[in-house]
């Protein structure tokens, strides 16, 4: 219980776990049958891990770290052509710092860089706006990276651009949704997976209701939290109680912050810019249906795969995933960080082989950063 | 970079952009308060609100304010957040 004593609330946070015991033991969930509850959102993937709490909980829970680290499942092609883009001269090529390090096949961002092109890293959108403003002879293009929290932004600045008439702003759309690649796991016979714990900020812009299909389709509950580890607690506890109840619904334990039906001006700024495409590449995953947004035509004059030639637009192009990398596996839960031979040796954060080792909020990373300390105390 | 970051929506600094300065843990930011806006513009100074990559994205009181920003602390997130807004300052400037 060392961990419990840094919550906000100790007395809390002990009153749940023993209710989550209790339920674990009704449900007669054990060690070797486990109920396996995947959190989709990496930012739960990290508090799970900061916190310990996939070892506060029974050993007949255990935690599938989901698909939902958008570096992470950005596909290494994708990154070179970031790098294609940003190596033309006229171009300054904007990002999120969370893209710089994720390796393509020749370099990540961050090489390139190194190696003279102007790439900067923004905090928003917004910044890049500025820059092709105060840079009129440039052409600035941003990396639109994410799921449904950053797409909304993407989709402002462009609209702005518009308003702006700036004519040398784009771009690179590569957002992706939740819903799509939770279908694909639900559909994958092997997946063995009792309930979700549903993403706190993506359900803030997009509401509860696109999950409506995981609980009426595929019969499986999912319980959108937040991510104070007292709201993670919580929705495991409310996801098996329906286990144990046999219901399968969407039930919202951060309505404080997540309304039912989302945020009307972000979805109608996302429906306005950007269009499904037919399929888009998830690294370790592979090509998922209606998964992947597109900038509209009526926009395409923002759209930095119709203005360099590059992209989805220019065909596919799938890359082999370096020899030794095992990210595939262990996003679909086939895996354990730990068990893929290059982790910690060929593959650390400073050194990062595959994408799940990049960011903080990738199973790897977190595996690697608070692995260690953990097993050393139990050793204790 | 997928995690929001309270902060408080303390001037308008552009009606037409729908900007504002918003104090995020002591570093202030302009921020786009478009998602957040359902009635007179000024009312939104003094609340808190869930900040995206620029974007004020959610109202949330005063109470989730705190215990978010101490969770984020908690992760790293807050650091996390002011470095990046600190290179999207320099970004500005770099190369110019």
């Amino acid at each position: 219980m060392k961990y419990a004593e840094e919550f906000r609330d100790p007395k809390a946070a002990k009153a749940l776990l023993a209710r989550i015991a209790e339920l674990t033991d009704e449900i007669g969930a054990t060690k070797e049958k486990p109920v396996y509850i995947m959190e989709i959102c990496g930012g739960h993937t990290h508090a799970i891990f900061r916190y310990g709490l996939d070892k506060l909980t029974p050993e007949g829970v255990e935690f599938i770290h989901g698909p939902g680290c958008p570096v992470c499942v950005l596909p290494m092609a994708r990154v070179d052509e970031c790098v294609e883009i940003a190596e033309r001269p006229e171009v300054i090529f904007t990002t999120f710092g969370d893209a710089m390090r994720v390796p393509g096949q020749k370099k990540s961002l961050m090489q390139a860089k190194a190696a003279g092109a102007d790439i900067r890293m923004v905090y928003s959108p917004l910044d890049a706006l500025e820059l092709a403003r105060r840079n009129p002879d440039r052409e600035v293009v941003f990396f639109g990276l994410g799921f449904e929290t950053t797409t909304p932004s993407t989709a402002l600045s462009i609209q702005q651009a518009a308003r702006e008439n700036l004519t040398n702003f784009s771009v690179f759309c590569n957002h992706i949704t939740v819903p799509p690649p939770i279908k694909a796991l639900l559909d994958d016979p092997h997946m063995m997976l009792d309930g979700f714990v549903g993403p706190g900020h993506v359900s803030m812009v997009i509401g509860t209701h696109p999950y409506d299909f995981i609980a009426e389709d595929y019969g499986k509950p999912i319980v959108v939290a937040g991510f104070e580890p007292l709201d993670l607690l919580q929705s495991v506890m409310m996801v098996l109680e329906q286990i144990r109840d046999g219901r399968a619904e969407v039930e919202n334990q951060y309505a404080r912050v997540v309304p039912e039906h989302g945020n009307p001006v972000s979805i109608a700024a996302i429906e306005d810019v950007y269009e499904m495409r037919p399929s888009f590449e998830w690294r370790g995953l592979g090509e998922i249906d209606h998964s992947g947004l597109k900038i509209r035509e009526k926009y395409r004059a923002f759209d930095a795969e119709e203005k360099f030639g590059i992209g989805y637009a220019a065909g596919q192009r799938s890359v082999q995933e370096p020899e030794g990398c095992a990210c595939g596996a262990v996003m679909t839960g086939r895996l354990k960080p730990t068990g893929c031979p290059q982790f910690g040796k060929g593959c650390t954060p400073e050194m990062p082989l595959g994408a799940l080792m990049v960011s903080s909020e990738g199973a790897c990373a977190a595996y690697y950063q608070y692995g260690g300390a953990r097993a050393a105390e139990a050793a204790e | 970079m997928c995690l929001g970051i309270p902060g408080q929506i303390v001037k308008i600094t552009d009606e037409t952009r729908l900007m504002a300065l918003a104090d995020v843990s002591g570093v202030k930011r302009e921020v786009n308060i478009a998602p957040v806006l359902t009635g007179a513009i000024e009312a939104l100074i003094g609340k808190w609100a869930l900040i995206h990559v620029g974007f004020a994205m959610a109202i949330i009181d005063e109470d989730e304010a705190a215990a978010t920003l101490k969770a984020l602390h908690d992760l790293g997130e807050t650091q996390e957040a002011h470095e990046a807004m600190a290179a999207g300052d320099r970004a500005l400037e770099a190369g110019a």
